[in-house]
């Protein structure tokens, strides 16, 4: 079956199973960015953007993203290379394996929540495992980026 | 995850329950909890064409389609301002923003998990349940039916005036709950809903004033890996103090 959608900007066609889901898809399509952690819908780790929300793409069938616009870590780079930086400033890096899932949904959080505050971050990405535990790391790297963009501490 | 053959949009609701009647054939929602399963699939049926993903409200209820996502109703202004926060609490603990996005208000109803969060907040604000052949049935009615091969279309929450609270227990955060329960009153009577016993959520009409030791004698607690009987029970005292306390 085919399936027709924009990925980063691109307008793209491919030939799918039913069974076929958008992790898979993305992953033969190139983009590498998108990693498979649990595959239970319980990591964060696969997650995209669909039609501007953040999703679990191991569990999004890929015809049911037919006529969407879909956003990896790939086509985020501007938005997402900041929040980065802040990261990599603040060791929030260990293994480093669940960062990517963890900026995709940071990318979302900062289009999504007009106000922020230190539960609402918490909150948005309660959904995003670290099996290194490095939540500390990324809350401090959180803290410089929000005051970097919104003016505030958290 | 399991092996599908086909996958159909359907264009009506009709269609999508003649090909539910076969019974290798599936409805799939946000598929969050369905690809879990192993199996073989059929025909995957997709309800995405259908116009089950809006919220409407009039004076009367509030309808949500089946295909709305648990990330709507959590953010949903109607939802908020007819019953306070109890739907966003019921719903803002399971798993993440990127599930909740996915897993619909169909798919969680359909499945009268045990665990369910959401069931417990309908069952305690008498919500209805729109069934495509069956009709409306109340969700009193619903829990204890089959899982028969209808489609849910819709479900209504009756707006009642209703002060509903929730509240969970979760081991971790974003875990299954260990118990869960929503208490709604009306007036000097109070619905008292526990679920995630770990079995199936259920209810209990009394007084507003109904002390809570003879409230929990009409549930039936058991024991799994996340508690004991005796320890759910002893939580769910305080769950139904605490969320009484906040309908005051
Ligand atoms: C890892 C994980 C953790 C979870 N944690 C919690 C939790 O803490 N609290 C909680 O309350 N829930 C929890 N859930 C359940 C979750 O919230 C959803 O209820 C579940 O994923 C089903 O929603 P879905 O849209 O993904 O349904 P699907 O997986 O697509 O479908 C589920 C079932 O419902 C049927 N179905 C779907 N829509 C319809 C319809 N309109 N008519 C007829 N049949 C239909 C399908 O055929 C299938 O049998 C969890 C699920 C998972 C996978
Ligand atoms: S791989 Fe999708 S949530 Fe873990
Ligand atoms: S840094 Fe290792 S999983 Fe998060």
């Amino acid at each position: 079956m085919v399936v027709s959608f924009k990925l980063n900007g691109i307008k793209r066609e491919a030939i799918v199973e039913a069974d076929t889901t958008l992790y898979k898809l993305l992953r033969e399509l190139g983009c590498y960015s998108v990693k498979c952690g649990c595959e239970t819908t319980n990591c964060g780790l696969c997650t995209v953007i669909v039609n501007n929300k953040s999703v679990l793409s191991c569990a999004v069938l890929a015809l049911d993203v037919d006529g969407a616009e879909i956003e990896t870590l790939e086509g985020l780079e501007s938005e997402a290379l900041e929040f980065g930086l802040c990261m990599a400033d603040e060791g929030s890096e260990q293994c480093g394996f669940c960062n990517t899932g963890f900026i995709v949904n940071v990318v979302m959080m900062m289009r999504e929540l007009d106000e922020i505050d230190r539960e609402s971050v918490k909150k948005y990405l309660a959904g995003n495992l670290c099996r290194c535990t490095g939540y500390q790391g990324q809350l401090r790297a959180l803290e410089k980026f929000i005051e970097r963009k919104r003016g505030i501490k958290i | 995850m399991y092996i599908a053959n086909n996958y159909v949009r359907a264009k009506s609701l009709e269609e999508a329950w003649e090909l539910n009647q076969k019974k290798n054939n599936k409805i799939v929602a946000g598929n969050c909890w369905t690809r879990l399963g192993h199996g073989n699939i059929g025909t995957i049926i997709s309800l995405k064409d259908l116009g089950l993903d809006k919220i409407e409200s009039d004076k009367e209820q509030i309808k949500i389609g089946a295909m709305v996502s648990l990330r709507e109703i959590e953010n949903n202004k109607e939802i908020l301002e007819s019953f306070g926060n109890c739907v966003q609490k019921a719903v803002e603990s399971i798993v993440g923003v990127q599930f909740r996005n996915l897993a619909t208000v169909g798919g969680s109803v359909w499945g009268r998990f045990g665990f369910s969060d959401v069931l417990t907040v309908f069952l305690a604000l008498g919500a209805k349940v729109e069934l495509f052949k069956k009709g409306i049935v109340g969700i009193e009615e619903f829990i204890e039916m089959d899982y028969d091969r209808d489609v849910l279309v819709s479900i209504i929450l009756p707006k009642k005036g209703l002060k509903a609270s929730y509240d969970s227990v979760r081991l971790t955060k974003t875990d299954f709950p260990m118990l869960n329960c929503c208490v709604a009153r009306n007036g000097e009577k109070m619905r008292v809903v526990i679920g995630a016993k770990p079995t199936k959520a259920r209810f209990f009409d009394c007084d507003f004033n109904e002390e809570s030791d003879k409230i929990v004698e009409q549930f039936v607690f058991g024991s799994n890996l996340r508690a004991t009987e005796k320890y759910r029970k002893s939580v769910a005292k305080v769950l139904i103090e605490r969320n009484r306390r906040a309908v005051m």
